[in-house]
């Protein structure tokens, strides 16, 4: 039965800090960092105004505010930290450590370009860099879907027994305001459950190691256990997004397909510039164009078969990378590759908060633009 | 037919221009729009020129791309009309039928004169009424009330609604009140 609901209109910071809120989690280590900021300047005011009862950690840098959620989730606390761009490149020793250690953390990303040249604005960089560290990633188109990701990210790295990092775009998302609706702190937290821990520090009757040092014989071992816990999150996703449609009466899948029926070219692209294409789309589809939109949602693990489900049958396919990798193919357009094994058209845009238009996006259907939206 | 009403706030850097927007944005949200604002994404420099964008619609907003056919533009600081950035904005669509609220104490006829078109030039002393009502000269919150007594698309009761409940915690009742009666004057305001 869908709950009752708060409409607002607020930024995608404010709605993560929110949905932070209202999962109450009980510890949160906090470092600032445009454009993350806003979500932890919302939520210490709630924490202070006495609306969460959360142990918030200030600690002086994203390497120890990683560190801290490593050692606070080993002990059977539900931990959660926010970051972006620079502030993931310098955690980054402890990104895989966490995954390793099967720590269900969550930390909210407002995506940003990397430096150099130093730029605060908002591309996939930061999100791509952490890729291959174990970590499932989530995209949010808008305000809302950054809201709820982080509600569905909670309970998917408890059940996972994997770290969750939902992403929202920087800026675009994290300083607009949008529409959002709320749903009631009784029904986020009846969703989200109280945490039970399943391994930690403290049980006293069966004392365990956390993060000992692996030689050959098991090391490997170890990292196949990451593999499959990957492999087997997607299930595990689709079951909580279902129950989650229950209370919210919002639909999500793995990817979101727009006008794909009969589609002849189709783009696939991640995060709030999936919004400027559905309305490129709509224009073109009133001029009788066959062209469509695949929305990626949950990016790691890569739902490999949803993809090719989706895309099996499109003529062109043009994939949307908002970062750029050097000396090799790009990464979401390899992945969409992976899937169907056949080429695509990749473009790079966006980098370092480079606004894509409307008009732009219509020049890639029509192939004007040809690898760089520069 | 466009589907989104769409506005451009003018201001400069720490004039609060983004604040302009986020007030009408919610402003209209209270009456079940569907709504959107965002800052440009430039550089956060104290007095320089930046932009804020606003939708409005009846139907879910979907496109992210910064407002390229404003139906309103609003303009906090007046030496803007002159900057170049401004003066790209001004579409054949805007000069046909838009409208552009400007805090000046110049009259409408000045202003007007330095555009061609049948664009609505809309003239409050935002700044003046700031100065002498609440003692500051911030004209971003003092501007919305002639913008929603001369546009309405959204209501000047509604964005006193939505000030006082932003700005009560942060501000005081003092200060609130004066800031309402601001925006009360500004809508009742007459244009030379």
């Amino acid at each position: 039965m869908k709950n009752k609901q708060i409409k607002k209109a607020i930024t995608g910071g404010f709605a993560v800090g929110e949905a932070i809120r209202q999962i109450n989690p009980d510890v949160m280590a906090v470092y600032p960092i445009t454009p993350q900021t806003p979500i932890v300047e919302y939520f210490a005011q709630e924490v202070a105004d006495g609306n969460a009862y959360t142990e918030i950690i200030p600690v002086e840098s994203e390497h120890s505010a990683m560190s801290a959620c490593i050692g606070s989730a080993a002990a059977g606390a539900r931990s959660m930290t926010a970051s972006s761009s620079q502030g993931i490149m310098y955690m980054m020793e402890m990104l895989p450590i966490a995954s390793a250690m099967r720590l269900p953390i969550v930390m909210a990303v407002s995506t940003r370009a990397i430096s150099g040249p130093l730029n605060i604005h908002g591309d996939h960089s930061d999100a791509m860099a952490m890729r291959d560290f174990g970590w499932i990633q989530l995209f949010a188109e808008s305000v809302q879907e950054a809201y709820d990701n982080l509600i569905i990210g909670t309970k998917l790295a408890e059940k996972a027994l994997l770290p969750v990092a939902p992403n929202m775009d920087g800026f675009i998302t994290s300083h607009s305001v949008e529409n959002v609706e709320i749903m009631t702190d009784q029904a986020v937290k009846e969703f989200v459950g109280e945490y039970q821990p399943t391994q930690t520090l403290f049980d006293f009757n069966e004392p365990k190691t956390f993060g000992a040092i692996a030689l050959p014989e098991s090391y490997f071992n170890f990292r196949k256990q990451v593999y499959d816990a990957m492999q087997e999150a997607e299930s595990k996703f689709l079951e909580i997004v279902s129950d989650f449609e229950k209370i919210s009466g919002r639909k999500y899948d793995l990817v979101e397909s727009y006008q794909l029926d009969d589609a002849e070219k189709v783009i696939v692209a991640m995060g709030s510039t999936c919004g400027t294409i559905k309305a490129t789309v709509d224009k073109l589809r009133g001029r009788g164009q066959k062209v469509g939109l695949l929305k990626i949602r949950l990016f790691r693990p890569w739902p490999v078969e949803a993809v090719y489900q989706a895309l099996k049958d499109v003529e062109q396919v043009f994939v949307l990378d908002k970062n750029l990798s050097f000396g090799t193919s790009q990464v979401l357009a390899g992945n969409v590759e992976i899937a169907l094994k056949r080429p695509i058209n990749s473009v790079v845009y966006g980098l370092g908060g480079r606004e894509i238009s409307e008009e732009e996006v219509e020049k890639i259907f029509t192939g004007e633009v040809r690898s760089f939206l520069i | 037919m466009k589907k989104n009403y769409e506005i451009i706030v003018y201001g400069r850097g720490g004039q609060g221009g983004k604040t302009t927007a986020e007030l009408i944005t919610q402003a209209a949200a209270l009456k079940e729009k569907y709504v959107q604002s965002f800052p440009e994404f430039g550089p956060e420099r104290s007095g320089a020129p930046v932009r804020a964008f606003v939708r409005i619609a009846e139907e879910p907003i979907k496109t992210h791309q910064s407002v390229q056919e404003a139906d309103c533009i609003l303009v906090l600081d007046e030496t803007l009309l002159e900057t170049d950035k401004l003066k790209s904005d001004l579409s054949d669509y805007f000069l046909e039928r838009g409208v552009m609220v400007v805090n000046s104490k110049k009259t409408k006829q000045e202003i007007k004169s330095k555009f061609s078109g049948k664009l609505e030039v809309i003239v409050v002393d935002a700044t003046g009424l700031a100065e002498k009502i609440v003692g500051e000269s911030r004209p971003n919150v003092v501007i919305l009330g002639k913008f929603a007594q001369t546009t309405k698309i959204v209501d000047a009761e509604d964005i006193m609604t939505v000030f006082r409940s932003k700005y009560l915690p942060k501000i005081g009742e003092d200060k609130t009140e004066k800031n309402i009666e601001a925006i009360r004057q500004s809508a009742l305001s007459e244009e030379v």
